[in-house]
């Protein structure tokens, strides 16, 4: 559907061919290229323009201007640029020593917690641990049952309390957690809208009630503009440690994962990439910033054959 | 609550921000229309259609010597209604008919066809439900719940069982009670995903199938896709697949109670020539809007109070 980054500045600079160093003008013209591509790829137009001020500045060094490959160099320096917002190095889980470990999720509805909740569950059952997932969402029709059947596919226990108060359905799963020596409590919790305040307060107050060591956000990949006023909510009100990005399975570019990381500052931890509970991988800045200029997640690809 | 004052609570930043563009004194400035353009990119109507939009309005302003604030939004409002398709007919409303709700995972379908049942229901339609996914943990579940809600009966089989048979069966059901109006919903599905688009188009061949030979005389079947407000570009792609594996009737957009504006919608609906038929503005089973092209621009735009 789109051209990539690569493509279009190379039509571009054919354009420009036989004229021999690149002019002012012609970088005027490739930031424009940048911009656009970014956008298509759902990058925040704030952060859309900072980004694109940044790297006008490095591609109008004579390094550039002189190249006989300007489009590649241009690519090059936006790719750097990106790979660094999006936050260097890979950043996996962090689990504390307490016992039982907690780790909360949280989002937007159908972002993707509830499948990414077992999802964890899964890895860190293969990983040698015992974890417990607690159904703390009672809003949404047949969610706990929905945890309950997954859980029982990865033969992973899932706490359901009563049903009905998702703070103590929450510190119920840690005395359960305690009473069955599981190691790792998973409380999935209710989609809610950041401009929701009684359903923000309720995750502030299952927050308090279990102090988690790790609380995610899980945020779907397709999301667009919007995704600043959001996580920045999200942030400010649970002040969550990482990002699991979901649905990166399809063609989304997914340029929502660099805006929430120049917007809040938070790492992207994981990504999602199917609906079965081993789609879940460690999360690459390199990869996905040649995701969202269009390059393919050549990397992957191979790693997967 | 009528659509524009729905809209209208979730809306308000936008507004905001809009009303902050419009702000001006004297002339009209460069600057202005760029706050503009970026303002209908922040909308998710995607960079070309904002560029589209702010050069058409521009040429509207100096042909017909628009220059106040209230002048150039009212222009815009109507401006971006056109991008609008009328529905020619309505699927839901128009009965008999038989509709299935296709989209991405997590979209709002199952929780759409819940609302939509209830309405019926007071409309005094004779209703009956049927759930095609067969996939998802609980979706059967969750579409039970929703059909008592409803008081509608749910059509079903077992997780795992083949979704066609489950569209066979209920319209059995449907042609045994003289149902008015039979929602399907279906399993979430990238639109990327060959084999699940390829199982979807079966769903509905196998649906149109029977549904021709009903009792009462052929029922119409129509396909409606689920879309979420806050969708980046990725939308149109969506869109576009969707439409090109099953011919798609209308658009429903939900989770317009959020803070996402839904330009997405204004995209999707003009390039694919695609009427939107409702919106999802909570997760109660009221919360369904008819969508109106006029309110939701005005909406956009914030005129209307000032
Ligand atoms: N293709 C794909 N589907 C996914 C992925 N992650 C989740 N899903 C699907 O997305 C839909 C929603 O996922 P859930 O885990 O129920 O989302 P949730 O955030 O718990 O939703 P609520 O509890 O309603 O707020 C389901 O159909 C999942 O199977 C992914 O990475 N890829
Ligand atoms: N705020 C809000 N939430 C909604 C709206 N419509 C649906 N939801 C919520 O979004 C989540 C997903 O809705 P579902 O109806 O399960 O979505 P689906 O498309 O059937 O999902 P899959 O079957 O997993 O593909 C649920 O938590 C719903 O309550 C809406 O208009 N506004
Ligand atoms: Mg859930
Ligand atoms: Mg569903």
């Amino acid at each position: 559907m789109f051209n990539s980054l690569s493509e279009r500045l190379n039509d571009t600079f054919d354009r420009l061919r036989g004229k021999g160093r690149l002019t002012e003008a012609d970088i005027v013209s490739a930031m424009r290229d940048i911009r656009m591509a970014l956008l298509e790829a759902d990058v925040n137009f704030k952060v859309v323009r900072d980004f694109v001020a940044k790297t006008k500045e490095r591609c109008s060094t004579s390094e550039v201007m002189d190249s006989l490959t300007p489009a590649q160099n241009v690519v090059k320096i936006v790719l750097d640029e990106l790979t660094e917002l999006l936050g260097s190095t890979e950043s996996k889980l962090v689990l504390g020593n307490r016992i039982p470990n907690v780790i909360m999720l949280v989002g937007l509805q159908g972002s993707g917690k509830t499948t990414a909740a077992v999802k964890l569950a899964y890895l860190l059952k293969k990983q040698g641990r015992s974890p417990i997932l607690a159904a703390a969402d009672v809003y949404r029709p047949a969610a706990a049952d929905q945890l309950s059947a997954l859980g029982s596919e990865i033969e992973v226990p899932v706490f359901r309390g009563d049903g009905a108060d998702p703070i103590e359905i929450a510190r119920g799963s840690i005395r359960e957690a305690v009473d069955t020596m599981r190691d790792v409590v998973i409380v999935d919790t209710a989609g809610r809208l950041q401009i929701d305040e009684q359903m923000m307060q309720e995750a502030v107050d299952i927050k308090r009630a279990v102090k988690p060591d790790q609380i995610l956000m899980v945020v779907d990949a397709m999301t667009g503009q919007d995704i600043v006023n959001v996580v920045s909510t999200f942030a400010e009100r649970t002040d969550f440690d990482g990002v699991i990005i979901s649905k990166l399975d399809g063609d989304a570019r997914g340029g929502g994962a660099l805006s929430i990381r120049a917007v809040t500052g938070k790492p992207i931890k994981f990504v999602s990439m199917g609906e079965k509970p081993d789609s879940l991988e460690v999360f690459y800045p390199d990869r996905m910033a040649k995701r969202i200029l269009g390059m393919g997640d050549v990397v992957g690809i191979i790693e997967k054959a | 609550m009528g659509l524009f004052d729905a809209l209208s609570r979730g809306l308000e930043r936008s507004r905001e921000t809009l009303n902050e563009v419009f702000y001006f004194g004297g002339e009209v400035s460069e600057e202005f229309w760029e706050d503009l353009e970026d303002t209908l990119v922040m909308d998710d109507m995607g960079a070309e259609i904002a560029m589209k939009l702010t050069d058409e309005l521009r040429e509207i302003a100096a042909r017909k010597n628009l220059k106040t604030s209230r002048q150039l939004r009212c222009a815009l409002a109507a401006r971006l209604e056109d991008y609008f398709v009328p529905s020619s007919c309505d699927p839901i409303s128009q009965t008999p008919s038989c509709v299935l709700f296709v989209g991405i995972n997590g979209a709002g379908k199952t929780t759409t066809v819940g609302k939509i049942a209830s309405k019926a229901v007071a409309a005094g339609k004779r209703t009956v439900i049927g759930s095609a996914d067969t996939f998802r943990a609980a979706a059967i579940e969750q579409l039970d719940i929703w059909g008592e809600r409803a008081g509608v009966p749910v059509v079903k089989r077992t997780r795992g069982a083949d979704p066609a048979s489950v569209c066979y069966d209920v319209l059995d059901e449907a042609d045994r009670i003289a149902a008015d109006l039979v929602l399907i919903d279906t399993a979430g599905r990238l639109h990327t995903s060959a084999d699940l688009m390829r199982e979807l188009a079966k769903v509905v061949n196998v649906t149109r199938k029977r549904a021709e030979r009903m009792r009462a005389g052929p029922m119409a079947v129509h396909v409606v896709l689920v879309i979420d407000a806050t969708t980046g570009q990725n939308g149109l792609a969506q869109a576009s697949r969707f439409n090109d594996s099953l011919g798609l009737d209308g658009v429903i957009m939900t989770k317009l109670d959020g803070t996402a504006k839904g330009g997405i919608a204004l995209a999707v609906a003009s390039k694919l020539e695609l009427p939107i038929l409702a919106v999802g503005v909570g997760e109660q089973v009221d919360d369904l809007q008819t969508f109106d092209a006029g309110d939701f621009s005005r909406a956009l735009v914030g005129t209307g109070e000032e």
